[in-house]
């Protein structure tokens, strides 16, 4: 069976990043970038139906400009078959990314759509469920569990309060949970190998995906700070502040 | 132009889950009349409750079999299908309403946006990016708004005095792609930690399952719900839905205690928007303290006992009186 999985290319998640001051967005210049942590995780969990032998082809798809590329160097190095670019420059939004996507897994017929179940930069956790949605597909979101058989993906997935475990028959999208699996590292020869792969380029008007933005960033602002508090010496102390000054116990 | 909301209750088998009524809070802001969607396969209960409550227009019940899961392949096309009547569609930002909104929201054509925690205006609305460490204001030119609320942003009142009427909608058949074959529901007599009034939340430095036991025996004392961050989680000293953070739940309550827990930033996205926060830790750089409005600074294996035992010897002498303002 054939597996897409989407990479998006986010600030790491060890930066802790500064609002512009002009409120147009979050500094990127010289800021490290990766993939996004779910994404990685929802590699890794191809490759591993791959080694399974379960998947046939993984194929790496990312919608970002050019330095976008650099994830899908790490998907091909950590066992992609094949990478695709989607050519966009603005940043994209989750239903342009999910109407991308969803073109894709038509084109290529794949399976099974692999995706992190969010982005640690817009936090929306949106295109999942949006590319099941456009392609009429079943999904399992928020995945901690992924078993293929049969022609069916069983997922169990995270919810609040519990997990439950769904049975979706193929094809289907899966979003992936922090606790699906440990991704693997990739080593220098793979990276080495993997600069040399060639990355397939497609643009959304070639895959009859209109990108007009529908929504619009009025402002980015930091969060009001709260403010700072104070260190108390020993517990019958901070038991006073929280009875008498916060009222809280 | 006056607003008209749809509300997608989410309820906790036959009871109304607390997430609807912060959601329901966030639709009275938008001043027009609301009617609510309720699902399932026994929503009867469910519904008079939502009928009761102030602003309330009418109540659609889709009573089926086949809605108990809550599957988001069998909702979203009856949700879809009542869109176009609505200026605004509101569904809570829980694991049920991040499931099914966006699904909804992509058959419609629609670019929605998630966990709004301020309503400026009809078609403006705030919510946090980066694990919170911005706000993000985005005004949506769609012609139907659809949003998922953060439940901690927006009071869980429960306004009475309603009168609406129920109205049972065509529910349609199942898509049958999909099934729900499990479900494993964690069993406590805790408060639930996203409504609790207190949460005391444990990390990495509890050292073992055992050990984290202290903590639990203190929120037993207090009442209060238990909390992780994503460390001790993975270490399993706390099932999953414990965690607390960017990746788990967001809180908001007016007592949260962190103890033995740095502060990784993804850890502060769940948890700041607490009125009260407390922090126990040993090392005095920790970035908790840099949010925490009383710190003390030692090893929690020391401290906690001791605050846990005069905890007990407080809650047996009476309240004292709090001075207005």
């Amino acid at each position: 069976m054939k597996v897409l999985v989407g990479v998006k290319r986010v600030i790491d998640y060890n930066v802790n990043i500064r609002v512009k001051s002009d409120g147009s967005g979050v500094e990127t210049e010289n800021v490290r970038m990766s993939a996004n942590p779910f994404d990685e995780i929802a590699l890794e969990e191809a490759v591993r139906l791959k080694e399974a032998g379960i998947c046939s082809e993984l194929l790496a798809v990312t919608v970002g400009d050019e330095a976008s590329q650099e994830v899908l160097r790490s998907a091909l190095a950590m066992g992609a078959d094949r990478a695709i670019r989607i050519d966009v420059t603005e940043s994209p939004q989750p239903l342009n990314v999910a109407a991308l996507l969803a073109a894709v897994a038509r084109e290529e017929a794949v399976d099974l759509v692999l995706l992190g179940k969010q982005a640690i930069d817009d936090d929306a956790n949106q295109a999942g469920q949006m590319t099941a949605a456009l392609l009429g597909w079943p999904q399992g979101t928020f995945a901690s569990e992924l078993t293929i058989a049969e022609g069916r993906a069983r997922v169990a997935r995270e919810i609040d309060g519990g997990q439950q475990t769904v049975e979706l028959d193929l094809p289907a999208v899966v979003t992936a949970d922090l606790r699906l699996n440990e991704p693997r590292f990739v080593k220098l020869p793979a990276m080495m190998k993997a600069k040399k792969r060639p990355i397939e380029e497609r643009t959304p008007e070639a895959l009859g995906v209109d990108m007009r933005p529908r929504v619009e960033r009025v402002k980015v602002s930091e969060p009001v700070p709260r403010e700072a508090g104070v260190k108390v010496a020993d517990v019958d102390e901070l038991l006073d502040k929280l009875r008498n000054e916060a009222g809280v116990i | 132009m006056t607003n008209t909301i749809l509300v997608v209750a989410e309820t906790a088998g036959e009871t109304l889950a607390a997430s609807t009524l912060s959601t329901l809070t966030a639709a009275r802001e938008l001043d027009g009349p609301i009617d609510v969607l309720v699902a399932g396969a026994r929503p009867a209960a469910t519904a008079e409750n939502l009928a009761s409550m102030a602003g309330v227009r009418r109540v659609l019940v889709a009573e089926a079999p086949h809605l108990a899961g809550g599957l988001a392949e069998d909702l979203s096309g009856l949700v879809a299908g009542h869109v176009e009547h609505y200026s605004h569609v509101l569904a809570p930002a829980t694991t049920f309403g991040k499931n099914l909104l966006p699904r909804v929201a992509a058959l419609v054509d629609i670019q929605m946006v998630s966990d709004v925690t301020v309503i400026q205006d009809a078609e403006t609305f705030v919510h946090p990016i980066y694990a919170g460490n911005a706000n993000e204001t985005l005004r949506v030119l769609e012609p139907h708004k659809l949003l998922t609320i953060r439940p901690t942003a927006f009071a869980k009142e429960v306004v009475g005095g309603g009168k609406a009427q129920l109205e049972r909608i065509d529910v349609g058949e199942t898509q049958a792609q999909s099934r729900e074959v499990e479900l494993q529901l964690d069993q406590s007599d805790r408060p639930q930690l996203e409504s609790s009034g207190i949460v005391v939340s444990g990390g990495r430095a509890f050292g073992s399952l055992e050990k984290f036991r202290l903590l639990e025996e203190l929120a037993a004392d207090l009442n209060a719900a238990v909390g992780a961050s994503r460390a001790a989680v993975d270490a399993g000293y706390a099932p999953n839905d414990c965690q607390v953070g960017q990746t788990g739940k967001v809180v908001a309550p007016e007592l949260y205690i962190a103890v033995g827990i740095s502060g990784a930033i993804q850890h502060l996205a769940g948890m700041t928007g607490s009125k009260v926060i407390v922090a126990i830790n040993k090392d005095p750089d920790a970035p908790i303290f840099g949010v925490a409005d009383y710190g003390l600074v030692g090893d929690l294996f020391e401290i906690l006992p001791e605050f846990h035992e005069k905890i007990r010897q407080l809650r047996s002498e009476p309240k004292p009186e709090l001075a207005e303002g």
